[in-house]
Order: structure tokens, then C-alpha cells, then sequence
């Protein structure tokens, strides 16, 4: 057994802190907050539970921000492929920060708000890893746009089939909230910015909360029945399973979200206009394929292969490699994903994985593992 | 007559006769969180004291498990690869790794006993 122990000295801690370690939370250090990796059920419990119910999850460590001036749709177009022109106020999309080679600078969720004075507004949420880099991308490029950093503010995400009746119960305006879309809701003096949104493959919501409203909120929340807390472990083998990335192992700076697979978010409008860092390598890997690409991983066998396992061909050529890997909880067998020539990215082609030295067999395989089950309305 | 030692790495072996039951300890497990799968040698083979015996994989990674002695793997707990949840559930009884035949008593003296160990656990 090797076990390495963690200090929390300096770390910063969430507004959720205190009700985290009173829900009896193991706290980890994750990109320099103190996180709950896991509560008292465990992951595979919290996993399966945010599956079959719903899920608390604190993310409030993930970067918030208003953006804000006039013209700023077409401003941020230049960082970003979205269409943010077709985004009306309380619509959100899924777009990544390029950089002038196509890499990713991070991935993110942005919303337009109502404007203001003539001013567009765009709210972002970031990756907490990414944040500062974000922050200074953003101010080096667009200098002419107000920058609000909400650094006082909680975010909270409610995961899970139950999610919309349970957050309903307290907010009934969220019940038919369409998925991808923001409401901001006030209620007994608490201002609650909502989106129907999240990185489980379930039906949710995520709800920036001022940071003294959020333990509040959070225990009002988990009085249901229907909710239990989850920690980064299960939030990991979540979205695993429904096949999303994570930054720094999935994708980054070297990457271009057509390898990564994410050419459905670079919008048509901007495929043929350009005008967007790194639309050079988009373009030509949108017309001529990626020398490599994302693709979903099943081993065979019940052993995990992990981040970081080559991959090699049937003939022994290493192919790639692993960039996240693990135990996916609602199919009980071990899934991954990664890079691999794109020559071998077609479903069930089969390949090796070393791990431990070992080669270990599997195959290609579609993602999502587990089927997304976002709203939808009827 | 059973008697069990401890390394500092959160094995546990328990001496029965001339051989010995290897596993990991409650605390081990705790801090693991659940186990998904267990990576077992082979019965014959030789282990040494230190090095690597065993891989477990809990959801979150794996960790290696340390031969406490050396010897030679008599038998391991194939229960494990339809029930790898007994390492969390009973890690000293369903959950044990293998049964291995202690080369060198003498190396188990460098071991803790049950009160050093439950001592060193309440140290971290």
C-alpha cells in the first residue's frame, strides 16, 4: 500500500467548506481548494446514487465571470467557434478558449444575459485549474470588455432524474426550464442564477449562489430524501461515462477540439466565417480529419486501464494513449478514453493497452458509455 | 494459534502454521475507498519482502500491495475477481489476498504487532 498524505495548508476552501466536513467529506487538494472527493456512501454509492436519484455537488472552486461591453458577442467570437450571435439572452453553449495553434486553452459554459445599457453580457463558467489563465487571456485580448470575477460566490450542481422535482420544490420556476438555459430566480431576499446544465449525462442543474446563501441552500436541498452529497470521485466517473472531457487529461493547449472530438460545438456559421484563434488547424482538420482523435475505450478484462497506458495496435505500434481511465460504476466494468491515430478510431477496432507492462486487451467504443438523459421537453 | 503482524504500509499477515495469510488492513481499505479489482500473482511464485505482490484498484487508482515477508505464493483468492467489494466489506477474513510460505521467520520481527500497528494508524 502506498498512501500519500495531503496538506491543506493554504488551500483555499469553498463556502460549502464547513458542510462539507460536517457531512463527514474525505478533502483532498484540487486546484488548490480543499474538495470532497468523496462523503461518507462512497463513490461507487454517491455514483450510483446521482443515477438512480439526485446528486448535491459542490463546484463552487469552478471559475465564475461576467463579461460584459458593447459588442462583446462578436469580441469573444475571436477567443472562441461558438455562434454566440444566435445565443439569446438566458441561452448557453459549450465552447473552448483557443489558442492562435487550435490548442485548447479551457473549456467552458457561457450564457448571454439581458443587456445592460446597450452593453452585451455573457456569464462564463470555467474550469478552476484554467481560471486564471482564462482571466488573463481574456484581459489581454479583449481589454475593451469589463471583466466581473465572481470569487464570492458559491456553485452548487444538482445532478439526477429527481433533480428538477426536488429543485422545483423550493424554485418551481425551474421545473420547465429548457436544458441549456439560465433563469435568474429571486426568492425570499436570494438571488439564485440557475442553468439546466452539468457534466454527469444527467438531467440537472447548476445554481450560482451568493457565497453566506449557499450552506443555507444546500441544506434545504438535502432535507430530500432524493439527495445525497457527491464528491469529485463520483463527479469524475460521471461525466467518464457520459464521455465529456476533462482539461489537463483529455484535452489542453496541445489539442484542438476537432481531435478531441468536439467539432459538434464549433459552430456552422463560423466554420465557413473563421475569424477565431486557431481557425486555420480547425478548418483543415474539419476538411482533411485530424491526424488523431478521442475516441471511447472498453478493456476487456475487469482491470482498469488508467491515464497514461499506451495504446497499441494488434501489430505491437504504439497508437496513442490513455487520457482518462477508470471504473465505470453504472455499466460495473472498467472504461476509458484517449487519443489514437485516427487510421485507428473506427468503433471495435481492436488494440492493446499496456498496463503494468502488460498488454491488455479491448476495443474502440462509442461514447457515450452511459446514455445522456438530458431534458427534454415533451 | 493465529498470530498476526503489520508493516507500515497497511498489509496485514497472519501466521497459521508454516504459512501465512496476506491482505490489506481496515484502514488500508478505508482509505482506498471501494475496490473494483485486484490483481493477484501467480500460485509458485516467489516474493520478495518490499516489493510489489499485488495491485489494487479501488474507482479512484491503483495502488501497489508489498510483499510483508518473502516467499512462495501457495494460494491466492480468486473470490476477489467476481467480489473485489470483500477487500472493503471483511479485509481480514472474505477479503484476504494470498496464502504464501514464509521463507525466513526471522524477517516477521521487524514487523508491529496488533497494539504497535492500531498506534501507528491513530500517528497519521
Amino acid at each position: 500500500m502506498t498512501d500519500r498524505q495531503t496538506t491543506h495548508d493554504a488551500l483555499k476552501a469553498t463556502p460549502l467548506n464547513a458542510l462539507n466536513i460536517a457531512l463527514g467529506a474525505r478533502m483532498v487538494a484540487f486546484a488548490g481548494y480543499a474538495m470532497p472527493v468523496q462523503y461518507r456512501d462512497g463513490i461507487l454509492a454517491e455514483h450510483l446514487h446521482t443515477r438512480a436519484a439526485a446528486g448535491l455537488f459542490d463546484v463552487s472552486h469552478m471559475g465564475q465571470a461576467t463579461i460584459a461591453g458593447p459588442g462583446a458577442g462578436q469580441l469573444l467570437e475571436r477567443l472562441m467557434a461558438a455562434d454566440l450571435g444566435r445565443l439569446r439572452p438566458g441561452q448557453m453553449c459549450y465552447s473552448q478558449f483557443l489558442n492562435a495553434e487550435g490548442g485548447i486553452i479551457d473549456d467552458l459554459m457561457i450564457t448571454r444575459l439581458a443587456e445592460n445599457d446597450s452593453a452585451e453580457r455573457f456569464f462564463l463558467v470555467v474550469n478552476a485549474s484554467r481560471k486564471a489563465a482564462d482571466f488573463a487571456h481574456l484581459r489581454q485580448h479583449l481589454p475593451q470588455l469589463d471583466i466581473v470575477i465572481h470569487s464570492k460566490r458559491a456553485l452548487i450542481a444538482l445532478q439526477g432524474p429527481q433533480a428538477a422535482a426536488v429543485l422545483a420544490s423550493l424554485l418551481p420556476q425551474v421545473e420547465a426550464m429548457p436544458f441549456m438555459t439560465m433563469q435568474m430566480i429571486e426568492s425570499g431576499g436570494v438571488s439564485y442564477q440557475v442553468s439546466r446544465s452539468g457534466y454527469t449525462g444527467e438531467d440537472g442543474f447548476e445554481i450560482a449562489i451568493a457565497a453566506d446563501s449557499a450552506e443555507p441552500f444546500a441544506r434545504r436541498l438535502l432535507e430530500s430524501p432524493q439527495v445525497r452529497p457527491i464528491g469529485l470521485g463520483a463527479r469524475d466517473s460521471l461525466r467518464l461515462e457520459a464521455g465529456l472531457c476533462l482539461y489537463g487529461h483529455d484535452i489542453d493547449e496541445t489539442t484542438s477540439p476537432v481531435e478531441a472530438g468536439l467539432t459538434w460545438s464549433i459552430a456552422k456559421r463560423r466554420r465557413v466565417e473563421g475569424g477565431f484563434a486557431g481557425e486555420a488547424r480547425v478548418r483543415r482538420e474539419i476538411a482533411e480529419g485530424p491526424k488523431r482523435r478521442r475516441v471511447g475505450l472498453l478493456p476487456q478484462g475487469r482491470a482498469p486501464a488508467r491515464e497514461g497506458s499506451e495504446i497499441v495496435a494488434a501489430s505491437g505500434r504504439p497508437i496513442g494513449r490513455v487520457t482518462s481511465g477508470g471504473f465505470g460504476p453504472s455499466l460495473n466494468a472498467p472504461i476509458a478514453m484517449g487519443y489514437v491515430e485516427a487510421s485507428h478510431a473506427a468503433l471495435a477496432t481492436p488494440v492493446d493497452f499496456l498496463v503494468r507492462g502488460r498488454p491488455m486487451a479491448g476495443r474502440v467504443a462509442a461514447m457515450p458509455f452511459v446514455p445522456h438523459r438530458y431534458y427534454r421537453q415533451s | 494459534m493465529s498470530t498476526t503482524h503489520y508493516t507500515k504500509d497497511h498489509e496485514y499477515i497472519r501466521v497459521e502454521g508454516d504459512s501465512a495469510v496476506v491482505g490489506i488492513t481496515d484502514y488500508a481499505q478505508s482509505q482506498l475507498g471501494d475496490v473494483v479489482f485486484v490483481e493477484l500473482p501467480a500460485p509458485g511464485k516467489l516474493l520478495e519482502k518490499g516489493k510489489e505482490a499485488a495491485v489494487v484498484e479501488s474507482v479512484k487508482a491503483a495502488s501497489e500491495v508489498f510483499a510483508p515477508v518473502s516467499g512462495e505464493v501457495v494460494a491466492v483468492n480468486d473470490t476477489l475477481s467476481d467480489n473485489p467489494g470483500a477487500v472493503n466489506a471483511d479485509p481480514s477474513g472474505e477479503g484476504w489476498f494470498m496464502r504464501i510460505r514464509i521463507k525466513d521467520a526471522g524477517e516477521l520481527a521487524g514487523l508491529m504487532d496488533e497494539d504497535a500497528y492500531q498506534a501507528y494508524v491513530e500517528s497519521l
